[in-house]
């Protein structure tokens, strides 16, 4: 594994993907569940165009359905897929159910199994013991999860197998140069993917002065030396939400999934939203100055001020 | 008044479930009503723990909705899954858990992940995310759903998240807690026979006939020979809801 020392990582969101996202890699992110999802990076994995990606994460919203529906994606590690306001993602269903634009593998986990696998990763274990999903249809369309009879107690346990992505995409909020990156509101499982991962591309909304984070530090989630490149990206994570920065854009959900119901349907959306789009500033053109600026957090509410003095 | 509808029967039956002080797992929808409800009547010192790292949050001006951060707002502690689902719900300290289901049969074994056609094919939908991890490990599992006879089977099509797995005792299967003790539909609240681990029907909503319930059932159902009527929302409870928990109806509606 290349040297993370403490370089500059600064590069385009288009250099990140590019560097770090062969085709063939497996790829965590949506981390977050409903919030901070990194739909940008998602956009550029497909407009460059990746094959054979297998795709890590708990739900991940509709950035699993997008990028299935664009077949960049061979296989599914997830908890569930789908879009989380509409209920079914026709691009999964169609790639699952009848092989278009072409096959998918699934495994299926449990939030908590998935977090598990992160987890031992992260701590260079090749598994974690766990009571979960017992007797379940897990156990038999997921080869990562095993039966076994625990040491000390003999008790029945699930084994739940280390996942260590090739490549994991961190949304957050502000960033320095370096990759230490601040991140706040629920973190699902983010602080095991990063660590779990070879790379860690973080994606931020603002790059900001390395004393910014150091006044600050029990928020930085994410150590720089663990980062591989970091991106400068406003809007980000559009549609999902970015605390302190943007709310969800409940209505992008509706209108994707009456968008996609067919597939000739999902390749108009594709073209209009990303792959006619140059990049994120585009996209947000696109999207139109009044709604991106109706979904921008007005009502501040800061946190009170820690004293990291001595 | 306007009349009660099903859905407040089903949130009111939720809360009195639901003892002060206690830890209960919640996700979106109407059993987060359900829980906010009881914490703004019976139960203040209720603990809501929400799955994605949300501790105890107290919306002001969006009460309800989808997982935004505005209804995320005030929690009093946010962190990430190994605390909600590991520290917490996998040491075994929460007493009650909610859950949806796609299909639920006899044995209170959920599916929310597939469907098989009468054709053979088979029908994705969304797959387990924490539900399982709520199933496996909450003290006991409440299940709020529709009432419909193809929700609920004799047997799921596929087993997401364990009740009892074949009638069978859930401590052998490795699993925790006391598993599904209710599941409160739009008709009835059902319940679980502690011998046979079979559900049961325990009362049926006002209006509601034990004809329509056997019907819209898909599995047999032990019924008592008087069954109890479910108790209507109090005129309190109905304000709650109706001003100040999901005025814009987003759940109840």
């Amino acid at each position: 594994m290349a040297k993370k020392s403490q370089t500059e990582k600064l590069c385009s969101l288009e250099e990140a993907i590019s560097r770090f996202v062969p085709d063939g890699v497996s790829v965590a992110m949506g981390l977050q569940l409903e919030s901070m999802i990194p739909f940008a990076a998602g956009h550029e994995i497909i407009r460059q165009d990746k094959r054979d990606l297998t795709l890590i994460g708990p739900i991940s919203d509709i950035l699993f359905d997008q990028i299935i529906g664009a077949g960049c994606a061979k296989k599914v590690v997830a908890a569930w897929v789908g879009n989380v306001m509409m209920g079914s993602a026709y691009n999964f269903r169609r790639a699952i159910e009848d092989g278009i634009p072409r096959c998918l593998e699934i495994a299926d986990h449990t939030n908590f199994t998935i977090a598990l696998a992160l987890h031992a990763a992260a701590l260079g274990v090749p598994f974690l013991p766990t009571y979960t999903a017992g007797g379940s249809s897990l156990f038999s369309r997921n080869h990562g999860l095993a039966e076994f009879e625990a040491p000390f107690t003999g008790e029945k346990m699930g084994a739940v197998r280390a996942i260590s992505p090739d490549v994991t995409i961190v949304q957050a909020q502000r960033a320095d140069a370096f990759g230490n990156a601040h991140v706040w509101g629920n973190l699902g499982a983010s602080p095991d993917a990063a660590r779990a991962a070879k790379h860690v591309i973080v994606v931020a909304e603002e790059i900001v002065e390395p004393k910014v984070i150091a006044s600050d530090p029990n928020r930085t989630v994410i150590p720089g030396f663990l980062v591989s490149a970091i991106a400068e990206v406003p809007f980000g994570a559009h549609p999902s939400p970015v605390q302190g920065f943007y709310n969800r854009d409940n209505e992008c959900y509706r209108e994707y999934h009456k968008a996609t119901k067919t597939r000739q349907e999902f390749e108009t959306w594709l073209h209009d939203w990303v792959t006619g789009v140059k990049d994120r500033k585009e996209f947000l053109q696109r999207l139109g100055e009044d709604r991106v600026n109706s979904l921008k957090v007005r009502k501040h509410a800061w946190s009170a001020r820690a004293d990291f003095g001595n | 008044m306007e009349a009660v509808r099903a859905t407040e029967i089903m949130v009111a039956a939720g809360a009195r479930e639901l003892r002060d002080g206690q830890t209960v797992v919640v996700g979106l929808g109407l059993p987060q009503v359900a829980c906010v409800l009881a914490r703004r009547t019976h139960a203040p010192a209720l603990s809501l723990l929400l799955e994605i790292g949300v501790t105890n949050m107290n919306p002001v001006d969006t009460p309800i909705g989808l997982a935004d951060s505005r209804i995320f707002y005030r929690a009093t502690c946010w962190s990430g899954f190994l605390d909600i689902l590991g520290m917490n719900l996998h040491r075994g300290v929460v007493d009650v858990g909610f859950l949806g289901a796609l299909e639920i049969d006899r044995f209170g074994n959920i599916n929310t992940t597939l469907l098989k056609e009468d054709s053979g094919k088979l029908r994705y939908f969304n797959g387990s995310a924490g539900g399982n991890d709520v199933a496996s490990l909450a003290g006991r599992v409440i299940v709020i759903m529709r009432h419909e006879k193809r929700k609920l089977p004799t047997a799921v099509a596929h087993l997401t998240s364990p009740g009892f797995p074949g009638g069978r005792s859930r401590k052998d299967l490795g699993l925790r807690g006391e598993g599904p003790q209710r599941i409160i539909t739009d008709k009835a609240v059902l319940g679980f026979d502690r011998g046979t681990h079979q559900a049961t029907l325990l009362s049926l909503h006002p209006g509601v006939e034990l004809q329509d319930v056997i019907e819209n059932t898909g599995f047999r159902m032990e019924t008592p020979k008087t069954v109890p009527a479910t108790p209507l929302p109090t005129p309190e409870e109905l304000r709650l809801l109706r001003e100040e928990i999901d005025p814009k109806n987003v759940y109840l509606g």
